[in-house]
């Protein structure tokens, strides 16, 4: 093997979109915590029904709302109701640091796609080949991360399949979806591009896609975080951050 | 074959930074709310900029079918005139709920030839729109209604609105206020409702008349109206960025 150390460039995005990426987990967290009720659909609210809730705050289930009044031009079943209750709410920083760090990750996201792009990285070091693409060998792979002894990893980017299938899913598949979702929420962004509204099956559903991504992505750091440390911690971190580059 | 990769990811760089550039040049940020050093704001004002910059201003918000239609829950204020809600209330919309609002009138004024106060009337003589669109909310819910009601457009010009007007201003009984710029004020699905699902607006959302901004989050949207003002200059007219929100809420 020629020499396999992270690129510069991989090491800068990397260390961004992490940062960006704890602050949007965070901040998304907050945001959820003062609605924590998801729906599938066009709208939803405490009104209507959700798909499910998670008691993650005191406005879980707080039925704070005064006697619902029925719009009676409407037949009846779409009714007012007015909120009494004091809800939890800290979205005035949550909200701007949610899209500050947003913007940090999609600009930095972008310039590492196309970098990645046009430097042959994602063909080189992510895309699994035709050869060791098969499924007895992802199996292989696959049991092989469960034994005492994982496969020690490199000082770079010489991956195993398992490990480029999930990089090339959370790269290509996981965060474009939570951006997306993200967008499909924003009145402005959906009135020039309507078609997202369509894709994600309404802006409610958007935003439970828009979880759910999120959950897959925090999934996946997770995971990624136990094999840093099966695979040799120290050196793995000097590797993705100042260890000596090729 | 190497040198050729180098090159390629040097101009890919190269191209990313001059576009962000371009963004930051695209003459926006002449009028930029104030951000008072907090590195928040300044996150605010660069979604403004983008947003204005890279989306279409003439874009109507996504409308929907009257099928589409949801329950409403009103939030924040709900009842001006009830003198137990310390925060909200007010005399004077006390007042004019007990005649049911016969005698409210918009008070326009600032940056207009002819200022004074519109009744209901007034307002219905110019012509109406209806629409049913969403109203998105900041905590996370959002519900869809039709509104009837004056496009704000029409006010401001049948007020003679003056060259140098840069910002709108719009007040409520219930001690609450917002303020929007000309490209959302002049937007043609930004109303002054008065007809929420064919009946007058209800009291928790509003009445006699509100504001409905469809391209930012609902808190724009100021209830109760009393007065509309239109200046040359920045205002923030609910301490939104001084009470630690952003102003501009296109997401």
């Amino acid at each position: 093997m020629q020499n396999l150390r992270h690129q510069r460039w991989v090491k800068a995005t990397h260390f961004i979109i992490t940062l960006s990426f704890l602050a949007l987990t965070v901040s998304g967290f907050v945001i959820l915590m003062s609605h924590p009720r998801l729906y599938w659909g066009q709208a939803g609210n405490d009104l209507t029904p959700a798909l499910f809730e998670l008691p993650i705050s005191r406005n879980y289930q707080h039925h704070g709302f005064t006697k619902p009044i029925p719009f009676t031009h409407l037949g009846g079943t779409v009714v007012s109701a007015a909120r009494t209750y004091d809800i939890f709410n800290q979205n005035g920083w949550g909200r701007s640091s949610h899209f500050l760090a947003a913007w940090f990750l999609v600009i930095t996201g972008l310039l590492y796609f196309i970098t990645g792009w046009f430097s042959g990285h994602f063909r080189r070091n992510l895309l699994p080949g035709a050869k060791t693409f098969s499924f007895r060998l992802a199996l292989t792979d696959f049991r092989s991360h469960f034994r005492k002894q994982p496969p020690a990893a490199g000082k770079g980017p010489q991956y195993g399949l398992l490990q480029r299938v999930t990089y090339l899913v959370v790269i290509f598949f996981l965060f474009p979806l939570v951006i997306l979702t993200g967008f499909t929420m924003s009145p402005a962004i959906t009135a020039s591009y309507p078609f997202l509204i369509k894709m994600f099956f309404g802006e409610e559903s958007a935003r439970t896609i828009h979880f759910f991504a999120a959950s897959a992505l925090l999934l996946f750091l997770l995971v990624h975080l136990v094999m840093i440390i099966r695979t040799g911690f120290k050196q793995n971190i000097l590797a993705i951050t100042f260890g000596k580059p090729a | 074959m190497k040198k050729n990769q180098h090159i390629s990811r040097r101009r890919a760089i190269f191209t990313g930074l001059s576009s962000a550039g371009a963004l930051l040049l695209s003459g926006c940020f002449k009028k930029l709310p104030p951000t008072y050093g907090s590195i928040l704001r300044m996150g605010d004002d660069f979604t403004y900029m983008a947003q204005r910059g890279l989306l279409s201003q003439r874009a109507l918000a996504v409308e929907y079918p009257k099928s589409d239609i949801t329950s409403f829950p009103a939030t924040g204020n709900y009842n001006p005139g009830d003198p137990a809600l310390k925060a909200s209330y007010n005399k004077e919309y006390q007042q004019l709920q007990a005649n049911n609002f016969k005698d409210w009138a918009l008070t326009i004024e600032g940056s207009v030839a002819k200022p004074g106060k519109y009744t209901m009337a007034d307002l219905l003589k110019l012509s109406q729109r209806t629409q049913v669109t969403r109203h998105t909310c900041e905590e996370g819910w959002s519900a869809i209604a039709e509104w009837t009601g004056t496009p704000l457009a029409l006010l401001l010009q049948s007020a003679g609105i003056l060259p140098n007007a840069r910002f709108v201003s719009l007040y409520g009984y219930d001690n609450y206020a917002e303020s929007i710029d000309l490209l959302d004020a002049f937007h043609p699905q930004t109303i002054l409702a008065h007809t929420m699902n064919g009946q007058p607006l209800p009291l928790e959302h509003g009445a006699p008349v509100r504001l409905r901004v469809e391209t930012q989050i609902g808190y724009k949207s100021v209830k109760y109206l009393q007065r509309i003002v239109v200046t040359d200059k920045f205002v923030d007219a609910a301490d939104d960025i001084k009470g630690g929100w952003s102003w501009y809420n296109g997401i």
